[in-house]
This record gives C-alpha cells, sequence and structure tokens, in this order.
C-alpha cells in the first residue's frame, strides 16, 4: 500500500490501494489477543500491555475474555500436558484468520524443563506458530518486537505468515530505543 | 521440655529417632504404626499448621520416606516428622482427620509417589489427569515413555502412550 505521506495536510486525499491490501491493514492493525497466560510469562505479557510500553500503540490493546473475539494468542508460560488439549480447544474456537505468538523459552521447545513427564515440549507440538519470541521470560519490548513481525506477515502479500526467526541483532536494536 | 522429647516420652517405642535436620529444625522419626496418634499428640502441643506433606523414594532401600513439616504459631517452632514405609506396600494413615491441611497434601503425594493414606475421604489424583500410568516421583518411573493427554466428549481427560492419539 502507497504510504500516506499526505494523508493529514489535504494535497494527497486519494489513496490507491486495493481491497485486499486495504484488508491486511486493517486485520495487522487489529489483532485482539486472548487473556491467556499460564505461567510467569504472562506477567511481561501484562506489563507489555499496560501504559509502559503501550501495546494499544500498534492496535492491540483490547484482550479478549472469549476466543470467539479473539485473532491472536500469546502463549505466555509452561504448556503442561493436561493444558495441552485445552489450548487446542481455545485456539479451534478462535476467529479465522487467527495467529499463535509463542512467548518465551518453555512455549517454544520446553525451555528448562527438558526430559520432564509432564510439560510439552514446544507448542508447536499442538498448534501452528506464526512467531516464536525467545527470552525466559522476554522484555515486553521483545513481545512489542514479535507483534511487529507478526503484524509485516500479515501485511506482506505471502498470505499465511511463515514463523518468523529473530535475531540477536533485531532484538538488542529493540531494547536499546 | 522441647517438643520432640517430649513426644518421645509419651510414645517411646514409635518414635525411632530425635534429633535435628542440617538447618537445625527439630527431627522425629517414627514408626508408621503410631503415626496416627502422635499426629494428634502434635497437634495437642501445639502445632496446628501442617506446612507440607512430601516424600522421597529410596529404591536402594526399597523404602519410601513421607515427611510432615509441621509449625507452632504461638511457639514459634518447627517440627518435621519422618515415617518410612516399604515400597511395595506403601500405605500410611490419612492425618486429614487432624489437619484439613492434609486433604490435598496427601493426594499430593499419592500422586507422585503412590503412598496410599488410609481414611483418606477422597484419595484421587491432583495434578496429574486420573488415567495417568504410574506415579512420576518414583525413582523407577519410566522417562522414556512419554504419556499423552487428550479431551474426552465429556471434558474428561484420556491419557495415552501414542503421540497419534494424544491432542
Amino acid at each position: 500500500m502507497a504510504p500516506l505521506n499526505h494523508a493529514k495536510d489535504g494535497l494527497g486525499s486519494i489513496v490507491m490501494t486495493t481491497v485486499e491490501d486495504f484488508l491486511r491493514w486493517g486485520q495487522s492493525n487489529s489483532l485482539w489477543p486472548l487473556t491467556f497466560g499460564l505461567a510467569c510469562c504472562a506477567i511481561e505479557m501484562m506489563s507489555a500491555q499496560d501504559s509502559d510500553y503501550d501495546m494499544a500503540r500498534f492496535g492491540s490493546e483490547i484482550f479478549r475474555p472469549t476466543p470467539r473475539q479473539a485473532d491472536l494468542m500469546i502463549v505466555a508460560g509452561t504448556v503442561c500436558k493436561r493444558m495441552a488439549p485445552r489450548i487446542k480447544t481455545l485456539f479451534e474456537q478462535m476467529a479465522e484468520p487467527r495467529y499463535v505468538i509463542a512467548m518465551g523459552a518453555c512455549t517454544i521447545n520446553g525451555g528448562p524443563y527438558q526430559y520432564t513427564y509432564s510439560v510439552v515440549q514446544g507448542v508447536d507440538k499442538i498448534i501452528p506458530v506464526d512467531v516464536h519470541v525467545p527470552g525466559c521470560p522476554p522484555t515486553p519490548e521483545a513481545l512489542l518486537q514479535g507483534l511487529i513481525k507478526l503484524q509485516q506477515a500479515i501485511r506482506s502479500r505471502e498470505g499465511r505468515p511463515r514463523p518468523v526467526p529473530f535475531s540477536p541483532a533485531e532484538l538488542s536494536e529493540v531494547s536499546r530505543s | 521440655m522441647s517438643a520432640p522429647t517430649d513426644l518421645q516420652e509419651r510414645f517411646p517405642s514409635a518414635v525411632l529417632q530425635v534429633g535435628a535436620l542440617d538447618d537445625g529444625l527439630p527431627l522425629l522419626c517414627v514408626s508408621p504404626e503410631a503415626l496416627a496418634s502422635i499426629a494428634a499428640a502434635a497437634k495437642e502441643l501445639g502445632f496446628d499448621y501442617l506446612a507440607c506433606i512430601t516424600g522421597v523414594d529410596y529404591p536402594s532401600d526399597d523404602q519410601i520416606e513421607v515427611i510432615y513439616n509441621l509449625y507452632n504459631y504461638h511457639r514459634r517452632e518447627a517440627l518435621v516428622i519422618k515415617v518410612r514405609i516399604p515400597r511395595g506396600v506403601a500405605r500410611l494413615p490419612s492425618v486429614s482427620g487432624v489437619w484439613r491441611a492434609a486433604l490435598f497434601l496427601e493426594r499430593e503425594t499419592y500422586d507422585l509417589l503412590g503412598v496410599h493414606f488410609e481414611g483418606h475421604p477422597e484419595l484421587k489424583r491432583i495434578l496429574l489427569p486420573e488415567p495417568w500410568v504410574g506415579h512420576p516421583l518414583r525413582k523407577d518411573y519410566d522417562m522414556n515413555r512419554q504419556q499423552f493427554v487428550s479431551k474426552g466428549p465429556q471434558g474428561e481427560d484420556i491419557v495415552s502412550f501414542d503421540p497419534q492419539e494424544g491432542w
């Protein structure tokens, strides 16, 4: 989509775009996450939402208490085996198109809970994950970076976003700013 | 008189050892038959708070040790009671009649170590799903066989060793 350089000075009052691009743009800027925290990562997720980090800047402020009204699941915390089928049900109840951010080491691959009897070794074993946010726990900046990556992927023309890997350089760039 | 020696005088045959843990907490090792009466006596002495019930598996001795952490809020003193029972028939009298906190703590010890507390009104698993196979804190629990949990039509837990059947 063309940048809205003249949106406020009245010079460019016509913006050329396609319906599809416009829909993607709207979708990426109105992601409604599910109110859903499993462990300590959820504290950082709440922090990303509150006034210090203000996730609302990216159109993602409305945490919905029901999966029917949400289209983004931030899996924040250790996924126990007993919770796994419930997470799957919640994911299936969410509105399409739906996206998943796997937040933190536990959610990515089990993290510190390796070789245990009770922890799922990565939430991507049960539901498709779009963005992995590493850290134990990730900082709110890292979660915002993950959200921005997801928005970029939605806006791109490649359809359903692929999992976007992080590089350490990108992470330090975010935490410096 | 301190509480451990008091209990030792009242139950001379049941108290096997009086000592202290490494961090200084008074320790009482008792025989399983007298556990119920010793627990009641400890409550009378003012140990009104059962902080924790936990257990350790000692396969080399073929025994399971169950540990009760008590606290007396009036005199601010702690007491640790240890009981050893055989692994094969891991049975102990329930102390849920003495401290209600034992209702959940005994269920947890049953869940993870397979100790059966006789007289507990509802002894079932508390953390793991009910059809789970084995007790994970036992040393002979097979960690190489992963179990998978799925949800039945009524919301009940289904446990399977087959990852295709799980989630």
